[in-house]
């Protein structure tokens, strides 16, 4: 089956400044795809192009197998699309801003509309103006999941929920998923990624820097090995991949890039293991090191800065 | 060494309510450092300007005498401009107090109310207003502070038309009148800065705060025009007709201005005692709850913006159909003026109209430019939609840019040609009650739609700015001002005619007077037509403004 979405090379600027330089990004059906970079790396931008909201200035979009910028109203029935920063009419009531958007979608199932109303516990007869900011996301998020659609494009959906409903979320995302529903989830919440996502690709700076399963990315990273020898350990340093190395009488700890990780096991060995912790990589560690200024790969990446999520 | 002693700090500087106030109003300054300088100048160069132009306009006695005839008794001019005084000996001074002073207040009143709304409901909207009073500032400083930044702006548009007339040199704008005439201007400015201070704590709404007080300003004018028309003293009930009665270059009373600081300071009681009695963000309505579930209708483009404008035209009808009523409740009044031989005379080297009906499709004109403001405004709500970040789940949706933006265009249209009927309606109706002649209801009613093509061309500026470069909308409010301005000035100035030609309502046949001609509406609707075709297929083509 063809990709969900598909880009190649996607160029966008505003003015002078450059928001995508070359973003490849592969969706496959059925996936939920996690979408993580720092702010301004992106994201944003990339999905509003796949809604035709902003038309792209060089590289190739498909979305669903069509274009969606010339098919823009076609596709829109297809998906549904929560944004990070939902604004309501004021003088709308949240049950009116769901309806409106499910209809102009193309319909609402009502009994999935009732049972996420009653899940998301939401007052839906309040006028817009007097939500709060996660119970304007509950709006859209309600009228994204109440949809009938092969794709939900979600970015950052649960800014502002509280964790008894980041739970209800993940649930449902989950839900979806085992209906078939595809996924696109930008998120900062690194747990719901490594919990709900198939696949992660990571944007900075307009590119997407690393793709692949947790796995693959953990595979790609240093992992953190500390271990109690029988004997003193010598001579791992002069080995391939090993870095940070700290050796205290019969302690050591040092990390090891992946492929390396083999030989620096074995070598452990022969001094006589009396303890072994391996550490991998978390997706913390792992987007820290993108998240920063720095170069990506193979650096300290204390410095870093990362807006903390939650 | 002595135990440290810990001591809880005083606090450095003990604040009252109005702390803060004297940051807030530099940075309102700040803030509006283009749009209030714009405002000063362009009303300034508004009054300044009328000197400039008189000394060729009417150079002899006889000119001003012959002015003096066409406004000082025409009831349609009186209703516009104002009371008439010194029309007798109708020098330059007293030319520019009658014509000028009152439509000045008024471009006034609008700096005043717009700014006290932006400081302070506009900007308690928003968690902005929150931020700031988080910090060590006082629950009346933002209210304070946006009175003291209008004021200021009034003041010293009131200093710089009072110098600019004073040293015009021309010998009947002396300095006592320049200064009363510029002082006119901050008692007027507080005036309705204090009305806006009011609605501001009436309404949760910035929006509608801004609407309350410009429905006063509307009622102060339309008060003062049926005062000196009828003549019956109705016009000491608005500030605005209290300005004009100082007679300024005439008599140069100065009493009058007490009314207005009266007025300002109970208005701006009335404002603190608000501000005391309710929360931040809160109106001094509760919020309602409303329907569970979307209406049928809600789902479709037309639907869903009629939903979003309904409120809107439904009070732009109460006020349009008050606002002709009124007008027409004078038309037997205006009858009365025919009676003076010489006035008769004058008005049939004109165009050979009556009086009623000379003023009537005046007020027509009038009426239909006011139907223009909701259907431009319409044309920015999609905008505010767009910017706000409301549009973009919608056009997410199956809902196509065509159609969304359709949705808008169809209610600015249709809702302007609503008006239209209403507005030919009241006055119609009115007219026809006062004069006992049956006749006004079909004729103004007529008169009114015949102005939809010139309504749908000034709007569709606005459609076609939205499409293709929507950071320049304005200028759609530009094209009616400069088509109130021909009407206006036009008469009174004899501005050249191509220049009047670039507003759509000077081609419009000024029913019932005029001869109905239909190839000026035909011509109009095409322009309109394009301009909107024209708005769309480049709304199609641009990115959306999603901030």
């Amino acid at each position: 089956m063809s990709l969900v979405i598909d880009i190649e090379g996607l160029v966008k600027s505003f003015g002078r400044v450059k928001a995508l330089d070359g973003l490849d990004l592969q969706v496959r059906p059925g996936e939920v795809h996690g979408f993580l970079g720092p702010n301004g790396a992106g994201k944003t931008t990339t999905i509003r192009i796949l809604l035709g909201l902003l038309r792209a200035d060089g590289g190739r979009v498909r979305l669903l197998g069509g274009d969606p910028w010339a098919d823009a109203v076609a596709l829109h029935r297809r998906l549904a699309y929560v944004p990070g920063d939902v604004t309501l009419w004021p003088n709308l009531t949240g049950g009116e801003a769901i309806d409106l958007l499910g209809r102009l979608r193309g319909g609402l199932d009502q009994r999935r509309r009732a049972e996420l109303i009653e899940r998301f516990d939401l007052d839906p007869s309040k006028k817009g103006r007097t939500y709060s900011k996660g119970n304007r996301q509950k709006v859209a998020l309600i009228a994204a999941l109440a949809s009938n659609v092969e794709l939900l494009l979600l970015d950052e959906p649960t800014a502002g929920l509280d964790p008894l409903m980041e739970v209800v979320f993940q649930d449902c995302i989950a839900a979806a998923k085992a209906s078939g529903v595809t996924v696109l989830l930008s998120s900062h919440i690194l747990a719901q990624v490594e919990k709900l996502c198939d696949r992660i690709s990571i944007v900075r700076r307009g590119r997407v820097v690393q793709t692949g399963t947790l796995a693959e990315l953990r595979h790609l990273t240093r992992t953190t090995v500390e271990a109690e020898t029988v004997r003193p350990v010598t001579g791992l340093a002069e080995l391939p991949g090993v870095h940070d190395l700290a050796v205290t009488g019969q302690r050591v700890r040092f990390a090891v890039d992946a492929e390396h990780l083999d030989a620096a096991i074995k070598a452990l060995g022969t001094f006589g293991l009396a303890s072994l912790v391996c550490q991998p990589p978390t997706l913390e560690e792992i987007m820290l090191r993108h998240y920063g200024d720095g170069p990506s790969r193979g650096d300290e990446v204390t410095d870093a800065t990362m807006e903390v999520a939650r | 060494m002595s135990v440290a002693t810990v001591s809880v700090p005083a606090p450095a500087a003990p604040g009252g309510p109005l702390t803060g106030t004297g940051v807030l109003v530099r940075f309102n300054l700040r803030r509006d450092r283009i749009a209030l300088p714009a405002w000063v100048v362009g009303i300034a160069a508004f009054v300044l300007t009328g000197p400039y132009l008189y000394g060729n306009l009417y150079p002899t006695a006889q000119d001003r005498a012959n002015q003096a005839a066409v406004v000082g008794a025409n009831p349609a001019m009186k209703a516009l401009t104002g009371p008439g005084f010194g029309v007798e000996d109708y020098t330059y001074g007293a030319m520019l107090a009658n014509e000028y002073l009152g439509f000045a207040l008024i471009l006034v009143a609008l700096m005043t109310t717009v700014t006290v709304v932006r400081h302070t409901r506009a900007e308690e909207e928003t968690g902005r207003f929150e931020l700031v009073r988080a910090s060590a500032v006082g629950r009346y400083a933002h209210l304070a502070a946006a009175l003291l930044t209008a004021a200021l702006a009034s003041l010293a548009l009131g200093v710089i038309v009072a110098v600019g007339l004073g040293t015009s040199g021309v010998d009947s704008l002396d300095w006592p009148g320049s200064l009363l005439f510029g002082a006119t201007f901050p008692v007027t400015g507080l005036v309705f800065a204090g009305v806006a201070a009011v609605t501001a704590q009436i309404s949760a709404y910035g929006r509608a705060a801004t609407g309350l007080a410009g429905a006063a300003i509307g009622v102060a004018y339309t008060v003062r025009a049926l005062g000196d028309v009828a003549d019956n003293g109705l016009s000491w009930l608005s500030p605005v007709g209290w300005m004009q009665q100082t007679r300024v270059y005439v008599d140069d009373r100065w009493w009058p201005l007490l009314l207005g600081v009266v007025a300002a300071v109970a208005w701006l009681t009335i404002a603190f005692i608000l501000v005391d009695r309710r929360d931040v963000g809160a109106g001094l309505a509760a919020p309602r709850r409303g329907a569970e579930t979307g209406s049928a209708r809600l789902g479709t483009a037309v639907g869903f913006a009629w939903r979003l404008h309904r409120a809107t035209v439904v009070w732009w009808s109460v006020a349009i159909v008050l606002l002709a009523a009124s007008y027409g409740s004078v038309a037997d009044v205006i009858g009365s003026y025919a009676d003076n031989e010489s006035l008769r005379q004058m008005m049939a080297s004109i165009g050979g109209a009556t009086f009623v009906e000379s003023y009537l499709s005046f007020i027509c004109a009038i009426l239909a430019l006011a139907a223009a403001i909701f259907a431009i405004a319409a044309v920015r709500r999609a905008r505010a939609e767009e910017t706000a970040g409301r549009a973009e789940p919608v056009l997410a949706t199956a809902l196509s840019r065509t159609r969304w933006l359709a949705g808008h265009v169809v209610v600015a249209l249709a809702g302007g040609v609503l008006l239209l009927a209403l507005g030919g309606l009241g006055l119609g109706l009115a007219s026809a009650a006062t004069t006992g002649e049956s006749r006004w209801i079909a004729d103004l009613l007529a008169a009114q739609l015949a102005y939809a093509p010139a309504l749908w061309a000034t709007t569709a500026v606005a459609v076609a700015a939205f499409g293709l470069r929507p950071r320049v909308l304005w200028l759609a409010w530009a094209v009616l001002v400069w088509s109130l301005v021909a009407m206006y000035l036009g008469a009174l100035l004899q501005l050249p005619q191509w220049l009047l030609n670039l507003s759509a309502y000077q081609h419009i046949p000024r029913l019932p007077v005029a001869e109905f001609t239909a190839w000026p509406l035909v011509v109009l609707t095409l322009v309109a037509a394009g301009l909107v075709t024209a708005g769309f297929a480049s709304f199609r083509r641009r990115d959306l403004d999603l901030g």
